[in-house]
Order: structure tokens, then sequence, then C-alpha cells
């Protein structure tokens, strides 16, 4: 009896969002008309982080506010401006956080650096291997 | 005796890394997002009114010598129900404050301040959420100090409490 009025309990349960009631902004959802735009947009919206839901991108994310950037890329890519000026605009105001395309810069050099380090790290390991098959 | 030791390096760093692994999985993570323009100036913007007989909010008035209080915050928002006492004890202690009611309809606003008090000065209707995303806001509900110059001086992040009234005071009084 318990188990059934539980699992009644989750059938009628409804999950409460944080979203708004009006609809979703114009082009949320909806691709630009022009193909070789939307793909700027699209290519954007992949390394935008999306604030509400951290860790997933705005193009995968069902947040409200995620649709509302993905609205705002898209509007301002169809009014031509460059990928690289929307995305500067939102570092601008969320700092390198809300790109997953970070410039490179000091606080991020060891970032695009590690990899380098470690193959060098990784020679001078493999150096005295050489050496002593020579010998 | 040396080569004894460093047979021990790989272990310790091992070790080590562990520990960062540890610290990474169990300090409280802080998901805050600041805006990046706390000491900037108020980016260009002009909101309609979202209700009739009380203003709209444009950055052109907060550039008037005072400094002033943006809460960004929505009806449909229950952390704003609970800072809602907060606010007007604020206006209470003279502190000006201005609204961005984000994506907000109107009639569900009106009801939002029917039951909850209306503490703002202008309330600005953010339809397509432009304003919030452009002063580097990640959600609702926000707060800005902003001094008489336009600049932006504070952000609180989250419902104000009782206890975060004293520092969005202070911050309001510093920008004078």
């Amino acid at each position: 009896m318990r188990v059934l009025l539980a699992a009644i309990a989750l059938v009628v349960a409804a999950p409460v969002f944080a979203d708004s009631l009006m609809p979703a902004a114009p082009y949320a959802n909806r691709q630009l008309p022009d193909p070789r735009q939307e793909a700027q947009a699209k290519a954007l919206m992949e390394t935008i982080r999306c604030l509400v839901c951290q860790g997933q991108a705005i193009s995968d994310s069902d947040a409200e506010m995620a649709g509302d950037m993905r609205s705002l890329i898209r509007t301002r890519v169809q009014a031509g401006e460059s990928p690289e000026q929307i995305r500067d605009w939102l570092v601008s105001r969320y700092g390198n956080w809300v790109t997953y395309n970070p410039p490179l810069g000091w606080d991020t050099f060891l970032l695009y650096a590690a990899p380098f380090l470690f193959i060098l790290f990784g020679l001078f390991l493999a150096r005295g291997r050489f050496k002593r098959r020579k010998a | 005796m040396k080569r004894g030791l460093i047979i021990w390096v790989p272990l310790a760093v091992f070790v080590v890394f562990l520990g960062f692994v540890a610290w990474g999985l169990y300090a409280p993570a802080d998901r805050n997002i600041q805006s990046a323009l706390i000491g900037q100036n108020v980016p260009e913007f002009a909101l309609q009114p979202s209700l009739p007989g009380q203003p709209g909010l444009s950055s052109a008035s907060l550039r008037r010598g005072q400094p002033r209080v943006v809460n960004i915050f929505a009806s449909w928002c229950i952390p704003c129900r609970a800072e809602a006492a907060q606010l007007e004890e604020l206006a209470r202690r003279g502190v000006p404050i201005d609204g961005v009611a984000v994506r907000d309809r109107p009639e569900d606003l009106q009801a939002f301040l029917a039951t909850y008090g209306n503490p703002f000065q202008s309330i600005g209707a953010d339809t397509d959420r432009r304003v919030q995303l452009a002063l580097g806001s990640a959600g609702v509900p926000e707060t800005f100090v902003i001094d008489g110059n336009g600049v932006i001086r504070h952000q609180h992040i989250g419902a104000i409490m009782p206890q975060d009234v004293p520092a969005i005071v202070t911050a309001w009084e510093a920008a004078r």
C-alpha cells in the first residue's frame, strides 16, 4: 500500500521549474534562415558555457537563460557581428569562465603549455633509455 | 641510499595528486558567477516601464549624481519573495531601489507586488533578458549598487537576507 502511494505520488508530482511564464526567446530554438550564419552561431554556442546548468554548453542546455543566450547570439550573428566579437562581449561580462575556449593569457598559459611541457618531460625521461641501449 | 629514497618519489607525487583531488572534491564549490563589470560603467540600456504609472529604467537615470540600488528580480522567482522584506527595509533606510523585472508579464508582476510590496522607484521590463545579460548577471535575484556617475560598485548574488542588509547599506553609502 505504501509503495503504491509512493508510486502514485511520483506519477502525480510535477517538477517546479525556475523559469518564467513567457514563451521562449524568438531564436532560442529556431535556426537562422541563412545556413552559413547558423553554422557560425552554432559553433559559437557550443563553446559558451551555460550560466545556470554550469558545465553544459548553451547549445545543449534546456535552461531558459541558455535559450535567451542562444537567441542573443543568433540575433547578433544575423546583424553581422563576428562570433569572436560576441564572445568578447560575453567574456567582458562574465569573465573567461563563460567560454570553453579561453584566450591565451598569463592566467591560462599553463593550460595551453601543459601538453608541450609533458612531452618535454617525457623526452627527458626517455633520453636515459636511449643512451643506455647505445652503450 | 640515494636510490632508496628516489623510488619513493613517484608515490609521493601520487599522494600529493590525491590530496589535490580530495580537496577539489570536498571543498564547498562556489557556483556564483561574479559580474566582470564591477568598477565599470553601466552598459547603455533603456527599458520600457513594466507597469503603467511607474517609470521604466534606463542607464541614463542611473547617472544623475545619486547612488542607487538596482534589483534584478521576477515574479516567477521564488527567492525574490524571500528578499522582499529586506528590500522594504532598504527603502525604509532611504536607499533608492530600481527594479529590472526579468521576463515578466504585467499581470504576474502586479500580483507579485500586491502580495510582497513595491519598494521600487522604477521598474524596467527586461522581456528578452538583454539587460540582465548586459550587466553580467547570472540569475535572479541579484542586486547591484551603482554610484552617481553610473559606475557599478557592488554586486550581491542571490536573495538579500536580513544579515546582508548592512553590507548593502554600507556599499550604497560608500558609493556617495
